[in-house]
């Protein structure tokens, strides 16, 4: 078989089990993908004896007729997870060296269902970007460039090395997570499909906390199916992790193709913001056009606090997380600086351990939860929170999913924006509001720019109705016949 | 932390004052001290708060922490129910109010043995509120002392600072266990109140089985907040002596930093609100340099847990199962065996001193058996340094030494004799009596012919008895020594008031 | 509300990590942008509103009181930049 890593992880999986290729073949043909790709700093680690080892393991059972749902198909694995005994870092220098002596639940599911581990994949530190250009291990490259233009893109962030991978064939379908839109923002910049799931449909016991209240784990694919096959092995109850949700993981890849007639679709009228491209315009109103013609009903809703969402998000998420990454202070892991005295230590370690955006954001944390800012930054914002959240359960009274453009642009330029914090936060103006109300969604490649780069459309669900999520991506992914490719430019 | 809890209204409200005997005269006047307690009770559990390991005291380094414990990246806490159940029969051993909705809090700084960069415990909304603690002090009096609230948190681990000149060592078996601080308002006015709330409050905890009490092992600390004021003037500002592990410590750490505030007060100086340690050695408290650092912990709810929530049937299911706590056996004990108030807040001080009571006295003459109890056992008990569980007598044989003595088969006198034996040997009452031959002599012709022969020997005393009757009891004495103790003493007196024509039943 | 720098050094004390004076600077005017931003959360009417303390709405399960007895000495140490003889290393800690 030629061009195996050309294979949908739906595709790669029919062809094991067929046995019309082997894991060891598979895994063997995306390890030389991996290594032709470099330039594209998708990998941090790449794990090729472990890789070849599972592959192996795979081929034994696959070749006795047994096997889990995923027996033989090589994925990347975002650097956020736990992998046991394999480098782990959240791409930040506070974690040098940090071996894990256990597995993230997420990654051990996977590992249950017969998938096999190509590496660990590129990230910005601690899941803190829109851009994966915060990594300590330098930037991702996005695989797609503009037209007639070989400038350098971002391939969305956090979940940059995930997105890119999927998108230049380098994994067949990756993990990645997303705290206010780190899976949807980096599938739309890279013409893939990226699934948020609800909060609590996967075990966060494992990820790198980034803001526990909003991190979620989810896979980026090729197409909805393989999101739908990932997101069912990924999935589940954990006692481990006491928010997530203790109720059966549905066979997602079975709501696929079933018709959208009568669908009930809601266009929340607060996301047509000033300044919008035309061209995001555009493809907005293509993706109602393509759910009317399926049978679905379209009607404008009205999420009234929308503006509030990311405001109330760099509040919420930095508070999160100032607390959340106290543990990194040089004691039980990762890198130590030295000082005259412990606390010298702690600061001098922290000082070089995190990045500037990881120490900005620590610090807008501590603050807003310091002493006398407390109710005036965190507590408000948790009460704007909930009125966003009331928001949602209002339009999903009358709406079974709502459709939204996934980011307010196509990819940008590499440094475009580094330089200032907010115009990179507004990227995720359409989908924090997702992650503030623990809701799911789905960003699926609808069409390409006027410089060919992909432009993706969001579904937002109801809470654990993946299902009805899927099966409407689904639908558009259909309409959209989206077949473009990144030219492999980064083969030498 | 109870500085941020106890609100301004508490501090300048109108409290109880201290009487005239509690106050410390000063150069300039006489001062009231006013003292709060944060006690930190382990919970005996097995298992830790939040995550599965044991809680055993005495490991070896680092031998009981689960990745959870160490903070590891991406660990989550799950709450342990047992603990959170007594927690609530705590609660309702203290007479308080149980939240059926609470919230676990992130409490945010930074120290070596605090793995995860905070204590999960809890703030706003602690899951018992408020509630109260009767002490019953030696002089009879009675104190009442208000609970402010009980709530779950974390345990820190340990830093050891002597092994190394230039480094410290860390353990965290420590980290994760259960604690319930326990905070009083501030209603107590002495030393000895104070040290009698921890005792009172450790007995509870005892009864209802939920924290050992063990001081030193720190299953029970007390952090004591101290404040002095002129009698009738506002409070005063406040050190909390952090982590005092024994209830006479308690009282010396009282009792210096109540000397040492007046004395700065009275030089005109003014007291710093910090933390500060007991040294045992000295008997001092000294600042502590390390918390000197401006308290803002950045509390908020812990985004890893949800609000812990309980039905009142589950609470109520607590209740019934709760045993019979010290006031109401105390109570009890007065009116169902008619016990003093004194020895009924002896007995009842631990739980199995009351119920070896109550063995002892079942169906027997009560005011006898306590005297027994708390008289030649507890007396024999302190001398031994033994504890009720390990008593030599049990309370089946003290019983029958009792019963012995009310059929006349020994005397009261020869019981001490049996007992003292009976706690060196292990041995029954009756058994010794009969090996011993102690058995009380009431025959008639034995007693008469012992005082005939002690008349004969003495006729000059007969004679002065007859002018004198209270010699009389010379000649008992006499006969009780010729028969080894062992003649019935109402026979003796009976026989021999005829003898020397005493008799006055007629 | 605006941040200047003794108060950027403050949060930076509480945080733990050091900042440079020159860095200081920058920091207060990020941290004021951000803060800035965030300001229009004070257009909202929440009074009455609970804030959201959990995204999941569902009750808190809880465990038994089980102990797993494993001792994972070696693996909770070996990650650690200071560790001797089973303990954790750290710089001289002063009471
Ligand atoms: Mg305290
Ligand atoms: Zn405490």
């Amino acid at each position: 078989m030629s061009d195996l890593t050309k294979l949908t992880l739906a595709a790669a999986r029919d062809a094991l089990r067929k046995k019309e290729v082997t894991s060891t073949e598979l895994t063997g043909a995306y390890l030389k993908e991996m290594e032709a790709a470099t330039p594209l700093n998708a990998y941090v680690t790449v794990t090729a004896d472990k890789a070849m080892e599972m592959a192996k393991a795979s081929d034994e059972k696959l070749a006795k007729g047994e096997g889990g749902d995923l027996e033989g198909v090589p994925l990347g694995i975002k650097d956020l997870f736990c992998t046991k005994d394999v480098l782990t870092t959240a791409c930040s220098h506070i974690l040098d060296g940090f071996i894990p002596p256990y597995e993230s639940t997420v990654t051990a599911n996977l590992w249950r269902d017969g998938a096999v581990m190509l590496g660990k994949l590129n990230n910005d530190e601690f899941a803190m970007g829109s851009s994966n250009e915060t990594s300590f291990y330098g930037p991702v490259v996005n695989p797609w460039r503009r037209k007639g233009s070989d400038a350098k893109l971002v391939p969305g962030g956090s979940s940059g090395g995930s997105s890119a991978a999927v998108a230049a064939r380098l994994c067949a379908a990756a993990t990645a997570t997303d705290t206010g839109g780190s899976i949807r923002q980096p599938a739309a910049f890279t013409g893939t499909v990226g699934l948020k799931p609800t909060y609590g449909r996967c075990s966060r016991w494992g990820i790198v906390a980034f803001a526990s209240s909003l991190d979620q784990a989810g896979p980026i694919t090729r197409d909805v199916r393989d999101a739908a096959i990932m997101l069912k092995s990924m999935a589940g109850h954990d006692e481990k992790d006491t928010t997530s949700v203790d109720r059966p993981v549905p066979d997602y890849e079975a709501a696929l193709g079933q018709s959208i007639k009568g669908l009930s679709v809601g266009i929340p009228k607060e996301y047509r913001v000033e300044g919008m491209p035309k061209e995001i315009d555009d493809l907005w109103t293509r993706g109602i056009e393509w759910l009317k013609a399926a049978g679905a009903n379209v009607k404008e809703v009205s999420l009234p606090h929308t503006k509030y969402a990311l405001p109330t998000y760099y509040i919420v998420a930095p508070a999160e997380c100032s607390s959340n990454l106290a543990r990194y202070d040089g004691v039980r892991y990762g890198l130590r600086v030295d000082g005259k005295d412990i606390t010298e230590m702690y600061e001098n370690t922290r000082a070089e351990g995190f990045g500037a955006e990881v120490k900005r954001r620590v610090l807008m944390g501590t603050y807003v939860l310091s002493a006398g800012y407390y109710d005036a930054y965190y507590l408000k914002a948790q009460k704007v929170r909930t009125l966003i959240a009331r928001d949602f359960a209002e339009a999903f009274s009358e709406a079974d999913v709502l459709l939204t453009p996934t980011a307010p642009s196509a990819a940008f330029g590499l440094g475009e924006k580094t330089d200032d914090p907010l115009s990179m936060y507004l990227n995720d103006v359409f989908t924090v509001t997702v992650n503030l109300a623990g809701l799911p969604g789905i960003s699926v490649p609808a069409g390409l720019s006027s410089e060919g780069l992909p432009l993706g459309l969001q579904l937002i669900g109801r809470t654990f109705d993946e299902e009805t999520l899927l099966r409407a991506a689904f639908a558009i992914e259909e309409a959209a016949g989206f077949t473009a490719e990144a030219e492999a430019w980064w083969r030498a | 932390m109870a500085e941020t809890m106890v609100s301004d209204f508490e501090r300048t409200m109108k409290v109880r004052e201290a009487r005239k005997e509690d106050l410390i005269q000063g150069q300039t006047g006489d001062w009231e001290i006013i003292l709060g307690l944060e006690v930190h009770a382990q919970v005996s559990s097995n298992a830790k708060l939040f995550s599965a390991s044991s809680t055993k005291f005495g490991a070896e380094q680092n031998t009981q922490v689960s990745f959870v414990d160490a903070a590891m990246p991406g660990m989550l806490p799950v709450i342990n129910r047992f603990c959170v159940e007594q927690a609530v029969r705590t609660g309702l051993g203290l007479k308080a109010k149980i939240n059926l909705r609470s919230v676990f809090d992130r409490k945010n700084y930074f120290y070596p043995d605090l793995p995860q960069g905070y204590q999960i415990s809890q703030f706003k909304h602690p899951v018992v509120g408020e509630g109260e603690v009767i002490l019953d002090m030696p002089d009879g009096r009675v104190v009442h002392v208000g609970i402010e609230r009980l709530h779950l948190e974390q345990d820190a681990g340990k830093s050891l600072h002597d092994q190394h000149p230039a480094m410290s060592f860390v353990d965290l078996n420590r980290s994760g266990v259960a604690l319930m601080e326990i905070v009083s308002k501030p209603d107590m006015r002495s030393a000895d109140e104070a040290k009698a709330y921890v005792t009172k409050l450790r007995t509870i905890l005892r009864y209802l089985g939920t924290c050992d009490g063990n001081m030193e092992e720190g299953s029970l600390r007390a952090d004591v907040n101290v404040s002095v004021r002129k009698v009738g003037e506002k409070l005063g500002t406040r050190c909390e002596i952090k982590n005092v592990n024994s209830i006479r410590f308690i009282g010396q750490a009282i009792e210096h930093e109540a000397r040492r505030q007046i004395e700065i007060l009275e030089e005109g100086g003014k007291i710093d609100q910090e933390t500060r340690l007991f040294d045992p050695k000295t008997g001092e408290t000294r600042s502590m340099r390390s918390k000197e650092e401006a308290h803002d912990y950045r509390y908020f709810p812990d985004p890893d847990l949800l609000p812990l929530e309980f039905t009142q049937d589950w609470v109520d299911e607590i209740a019934a199962s709760l045993p019979e706590l010290p006031d109401d056996k105390k109570a009890r004990l007065i009116s169902e065996y008619g016990l003093s108030p004194y020895d009924a807040t002896v007995l009842i001080g631990e739980g199995a001193r009351a119920d070896y009571f109550e063995a002892v006295a079942k169906g027997r003459d009560a005011k006898l058996a306590a005297n027994w109890v708390t008289g030649e056992l507890f007396g024999a008990l302190n001398r031994e340094g033994h504890s009720i569980e390990d008593t030599p007598v049990s309370s089946k044989q003290l019983g029958e030494l009792i019963d012995l003595i009310s059929d006349g088969t020994i005397s009261g006198r020869i019981a001490k004799q049996v007992f003292d034996s009976m706690y060196k040997t292990g041995r029954d009452p009756a058994k010794i009596v009969e090996e011993e031959g102690l058995q009380q002599v009431t025959d008639f012709g034995a007693i008469e012919a012992a005082i005939d022969a002690v008349i004969a020997a003495n006729p000059d005393k007969v004679e002065q008895t007859k002018v004198k009757p209270q010699l009389a009891g010379w000649f008992v004495g006499q006969v009780m020594k010729s028969t080894s103790g062992k003649a019935n003493p109402s026979v003796v007196n009976e026989i021999l008031a005829k003898k020397l024509g005493l008799s006055s039943d007629d | 509300m605006s941040v200047d720098q003794k108060t950027v050094r403050h949060i930076a004390r509480l945080a733990r990590i050091a900042v440079r004076d020159d860095e200081l600077e920058a920091l207060a005017k990020e941290l004021n942008g951000i803060l800035d931003w965030v300001e229009q959360l004070g257009e909202v009417d929440a009074t009455d509103v609970e804030p959201m303390t959990s995204a999941v709405a569902m009750a808190m399960k809880m465990r038994d009181d089980v102990v797993k007895a494993e001792n994972l000495q070696k693996e909770v140490t070996r990650n650690a930049p200071g560790a001797e003889d089973g303990f954790f290393v750290v710089p001289k800690v002063v009471e």
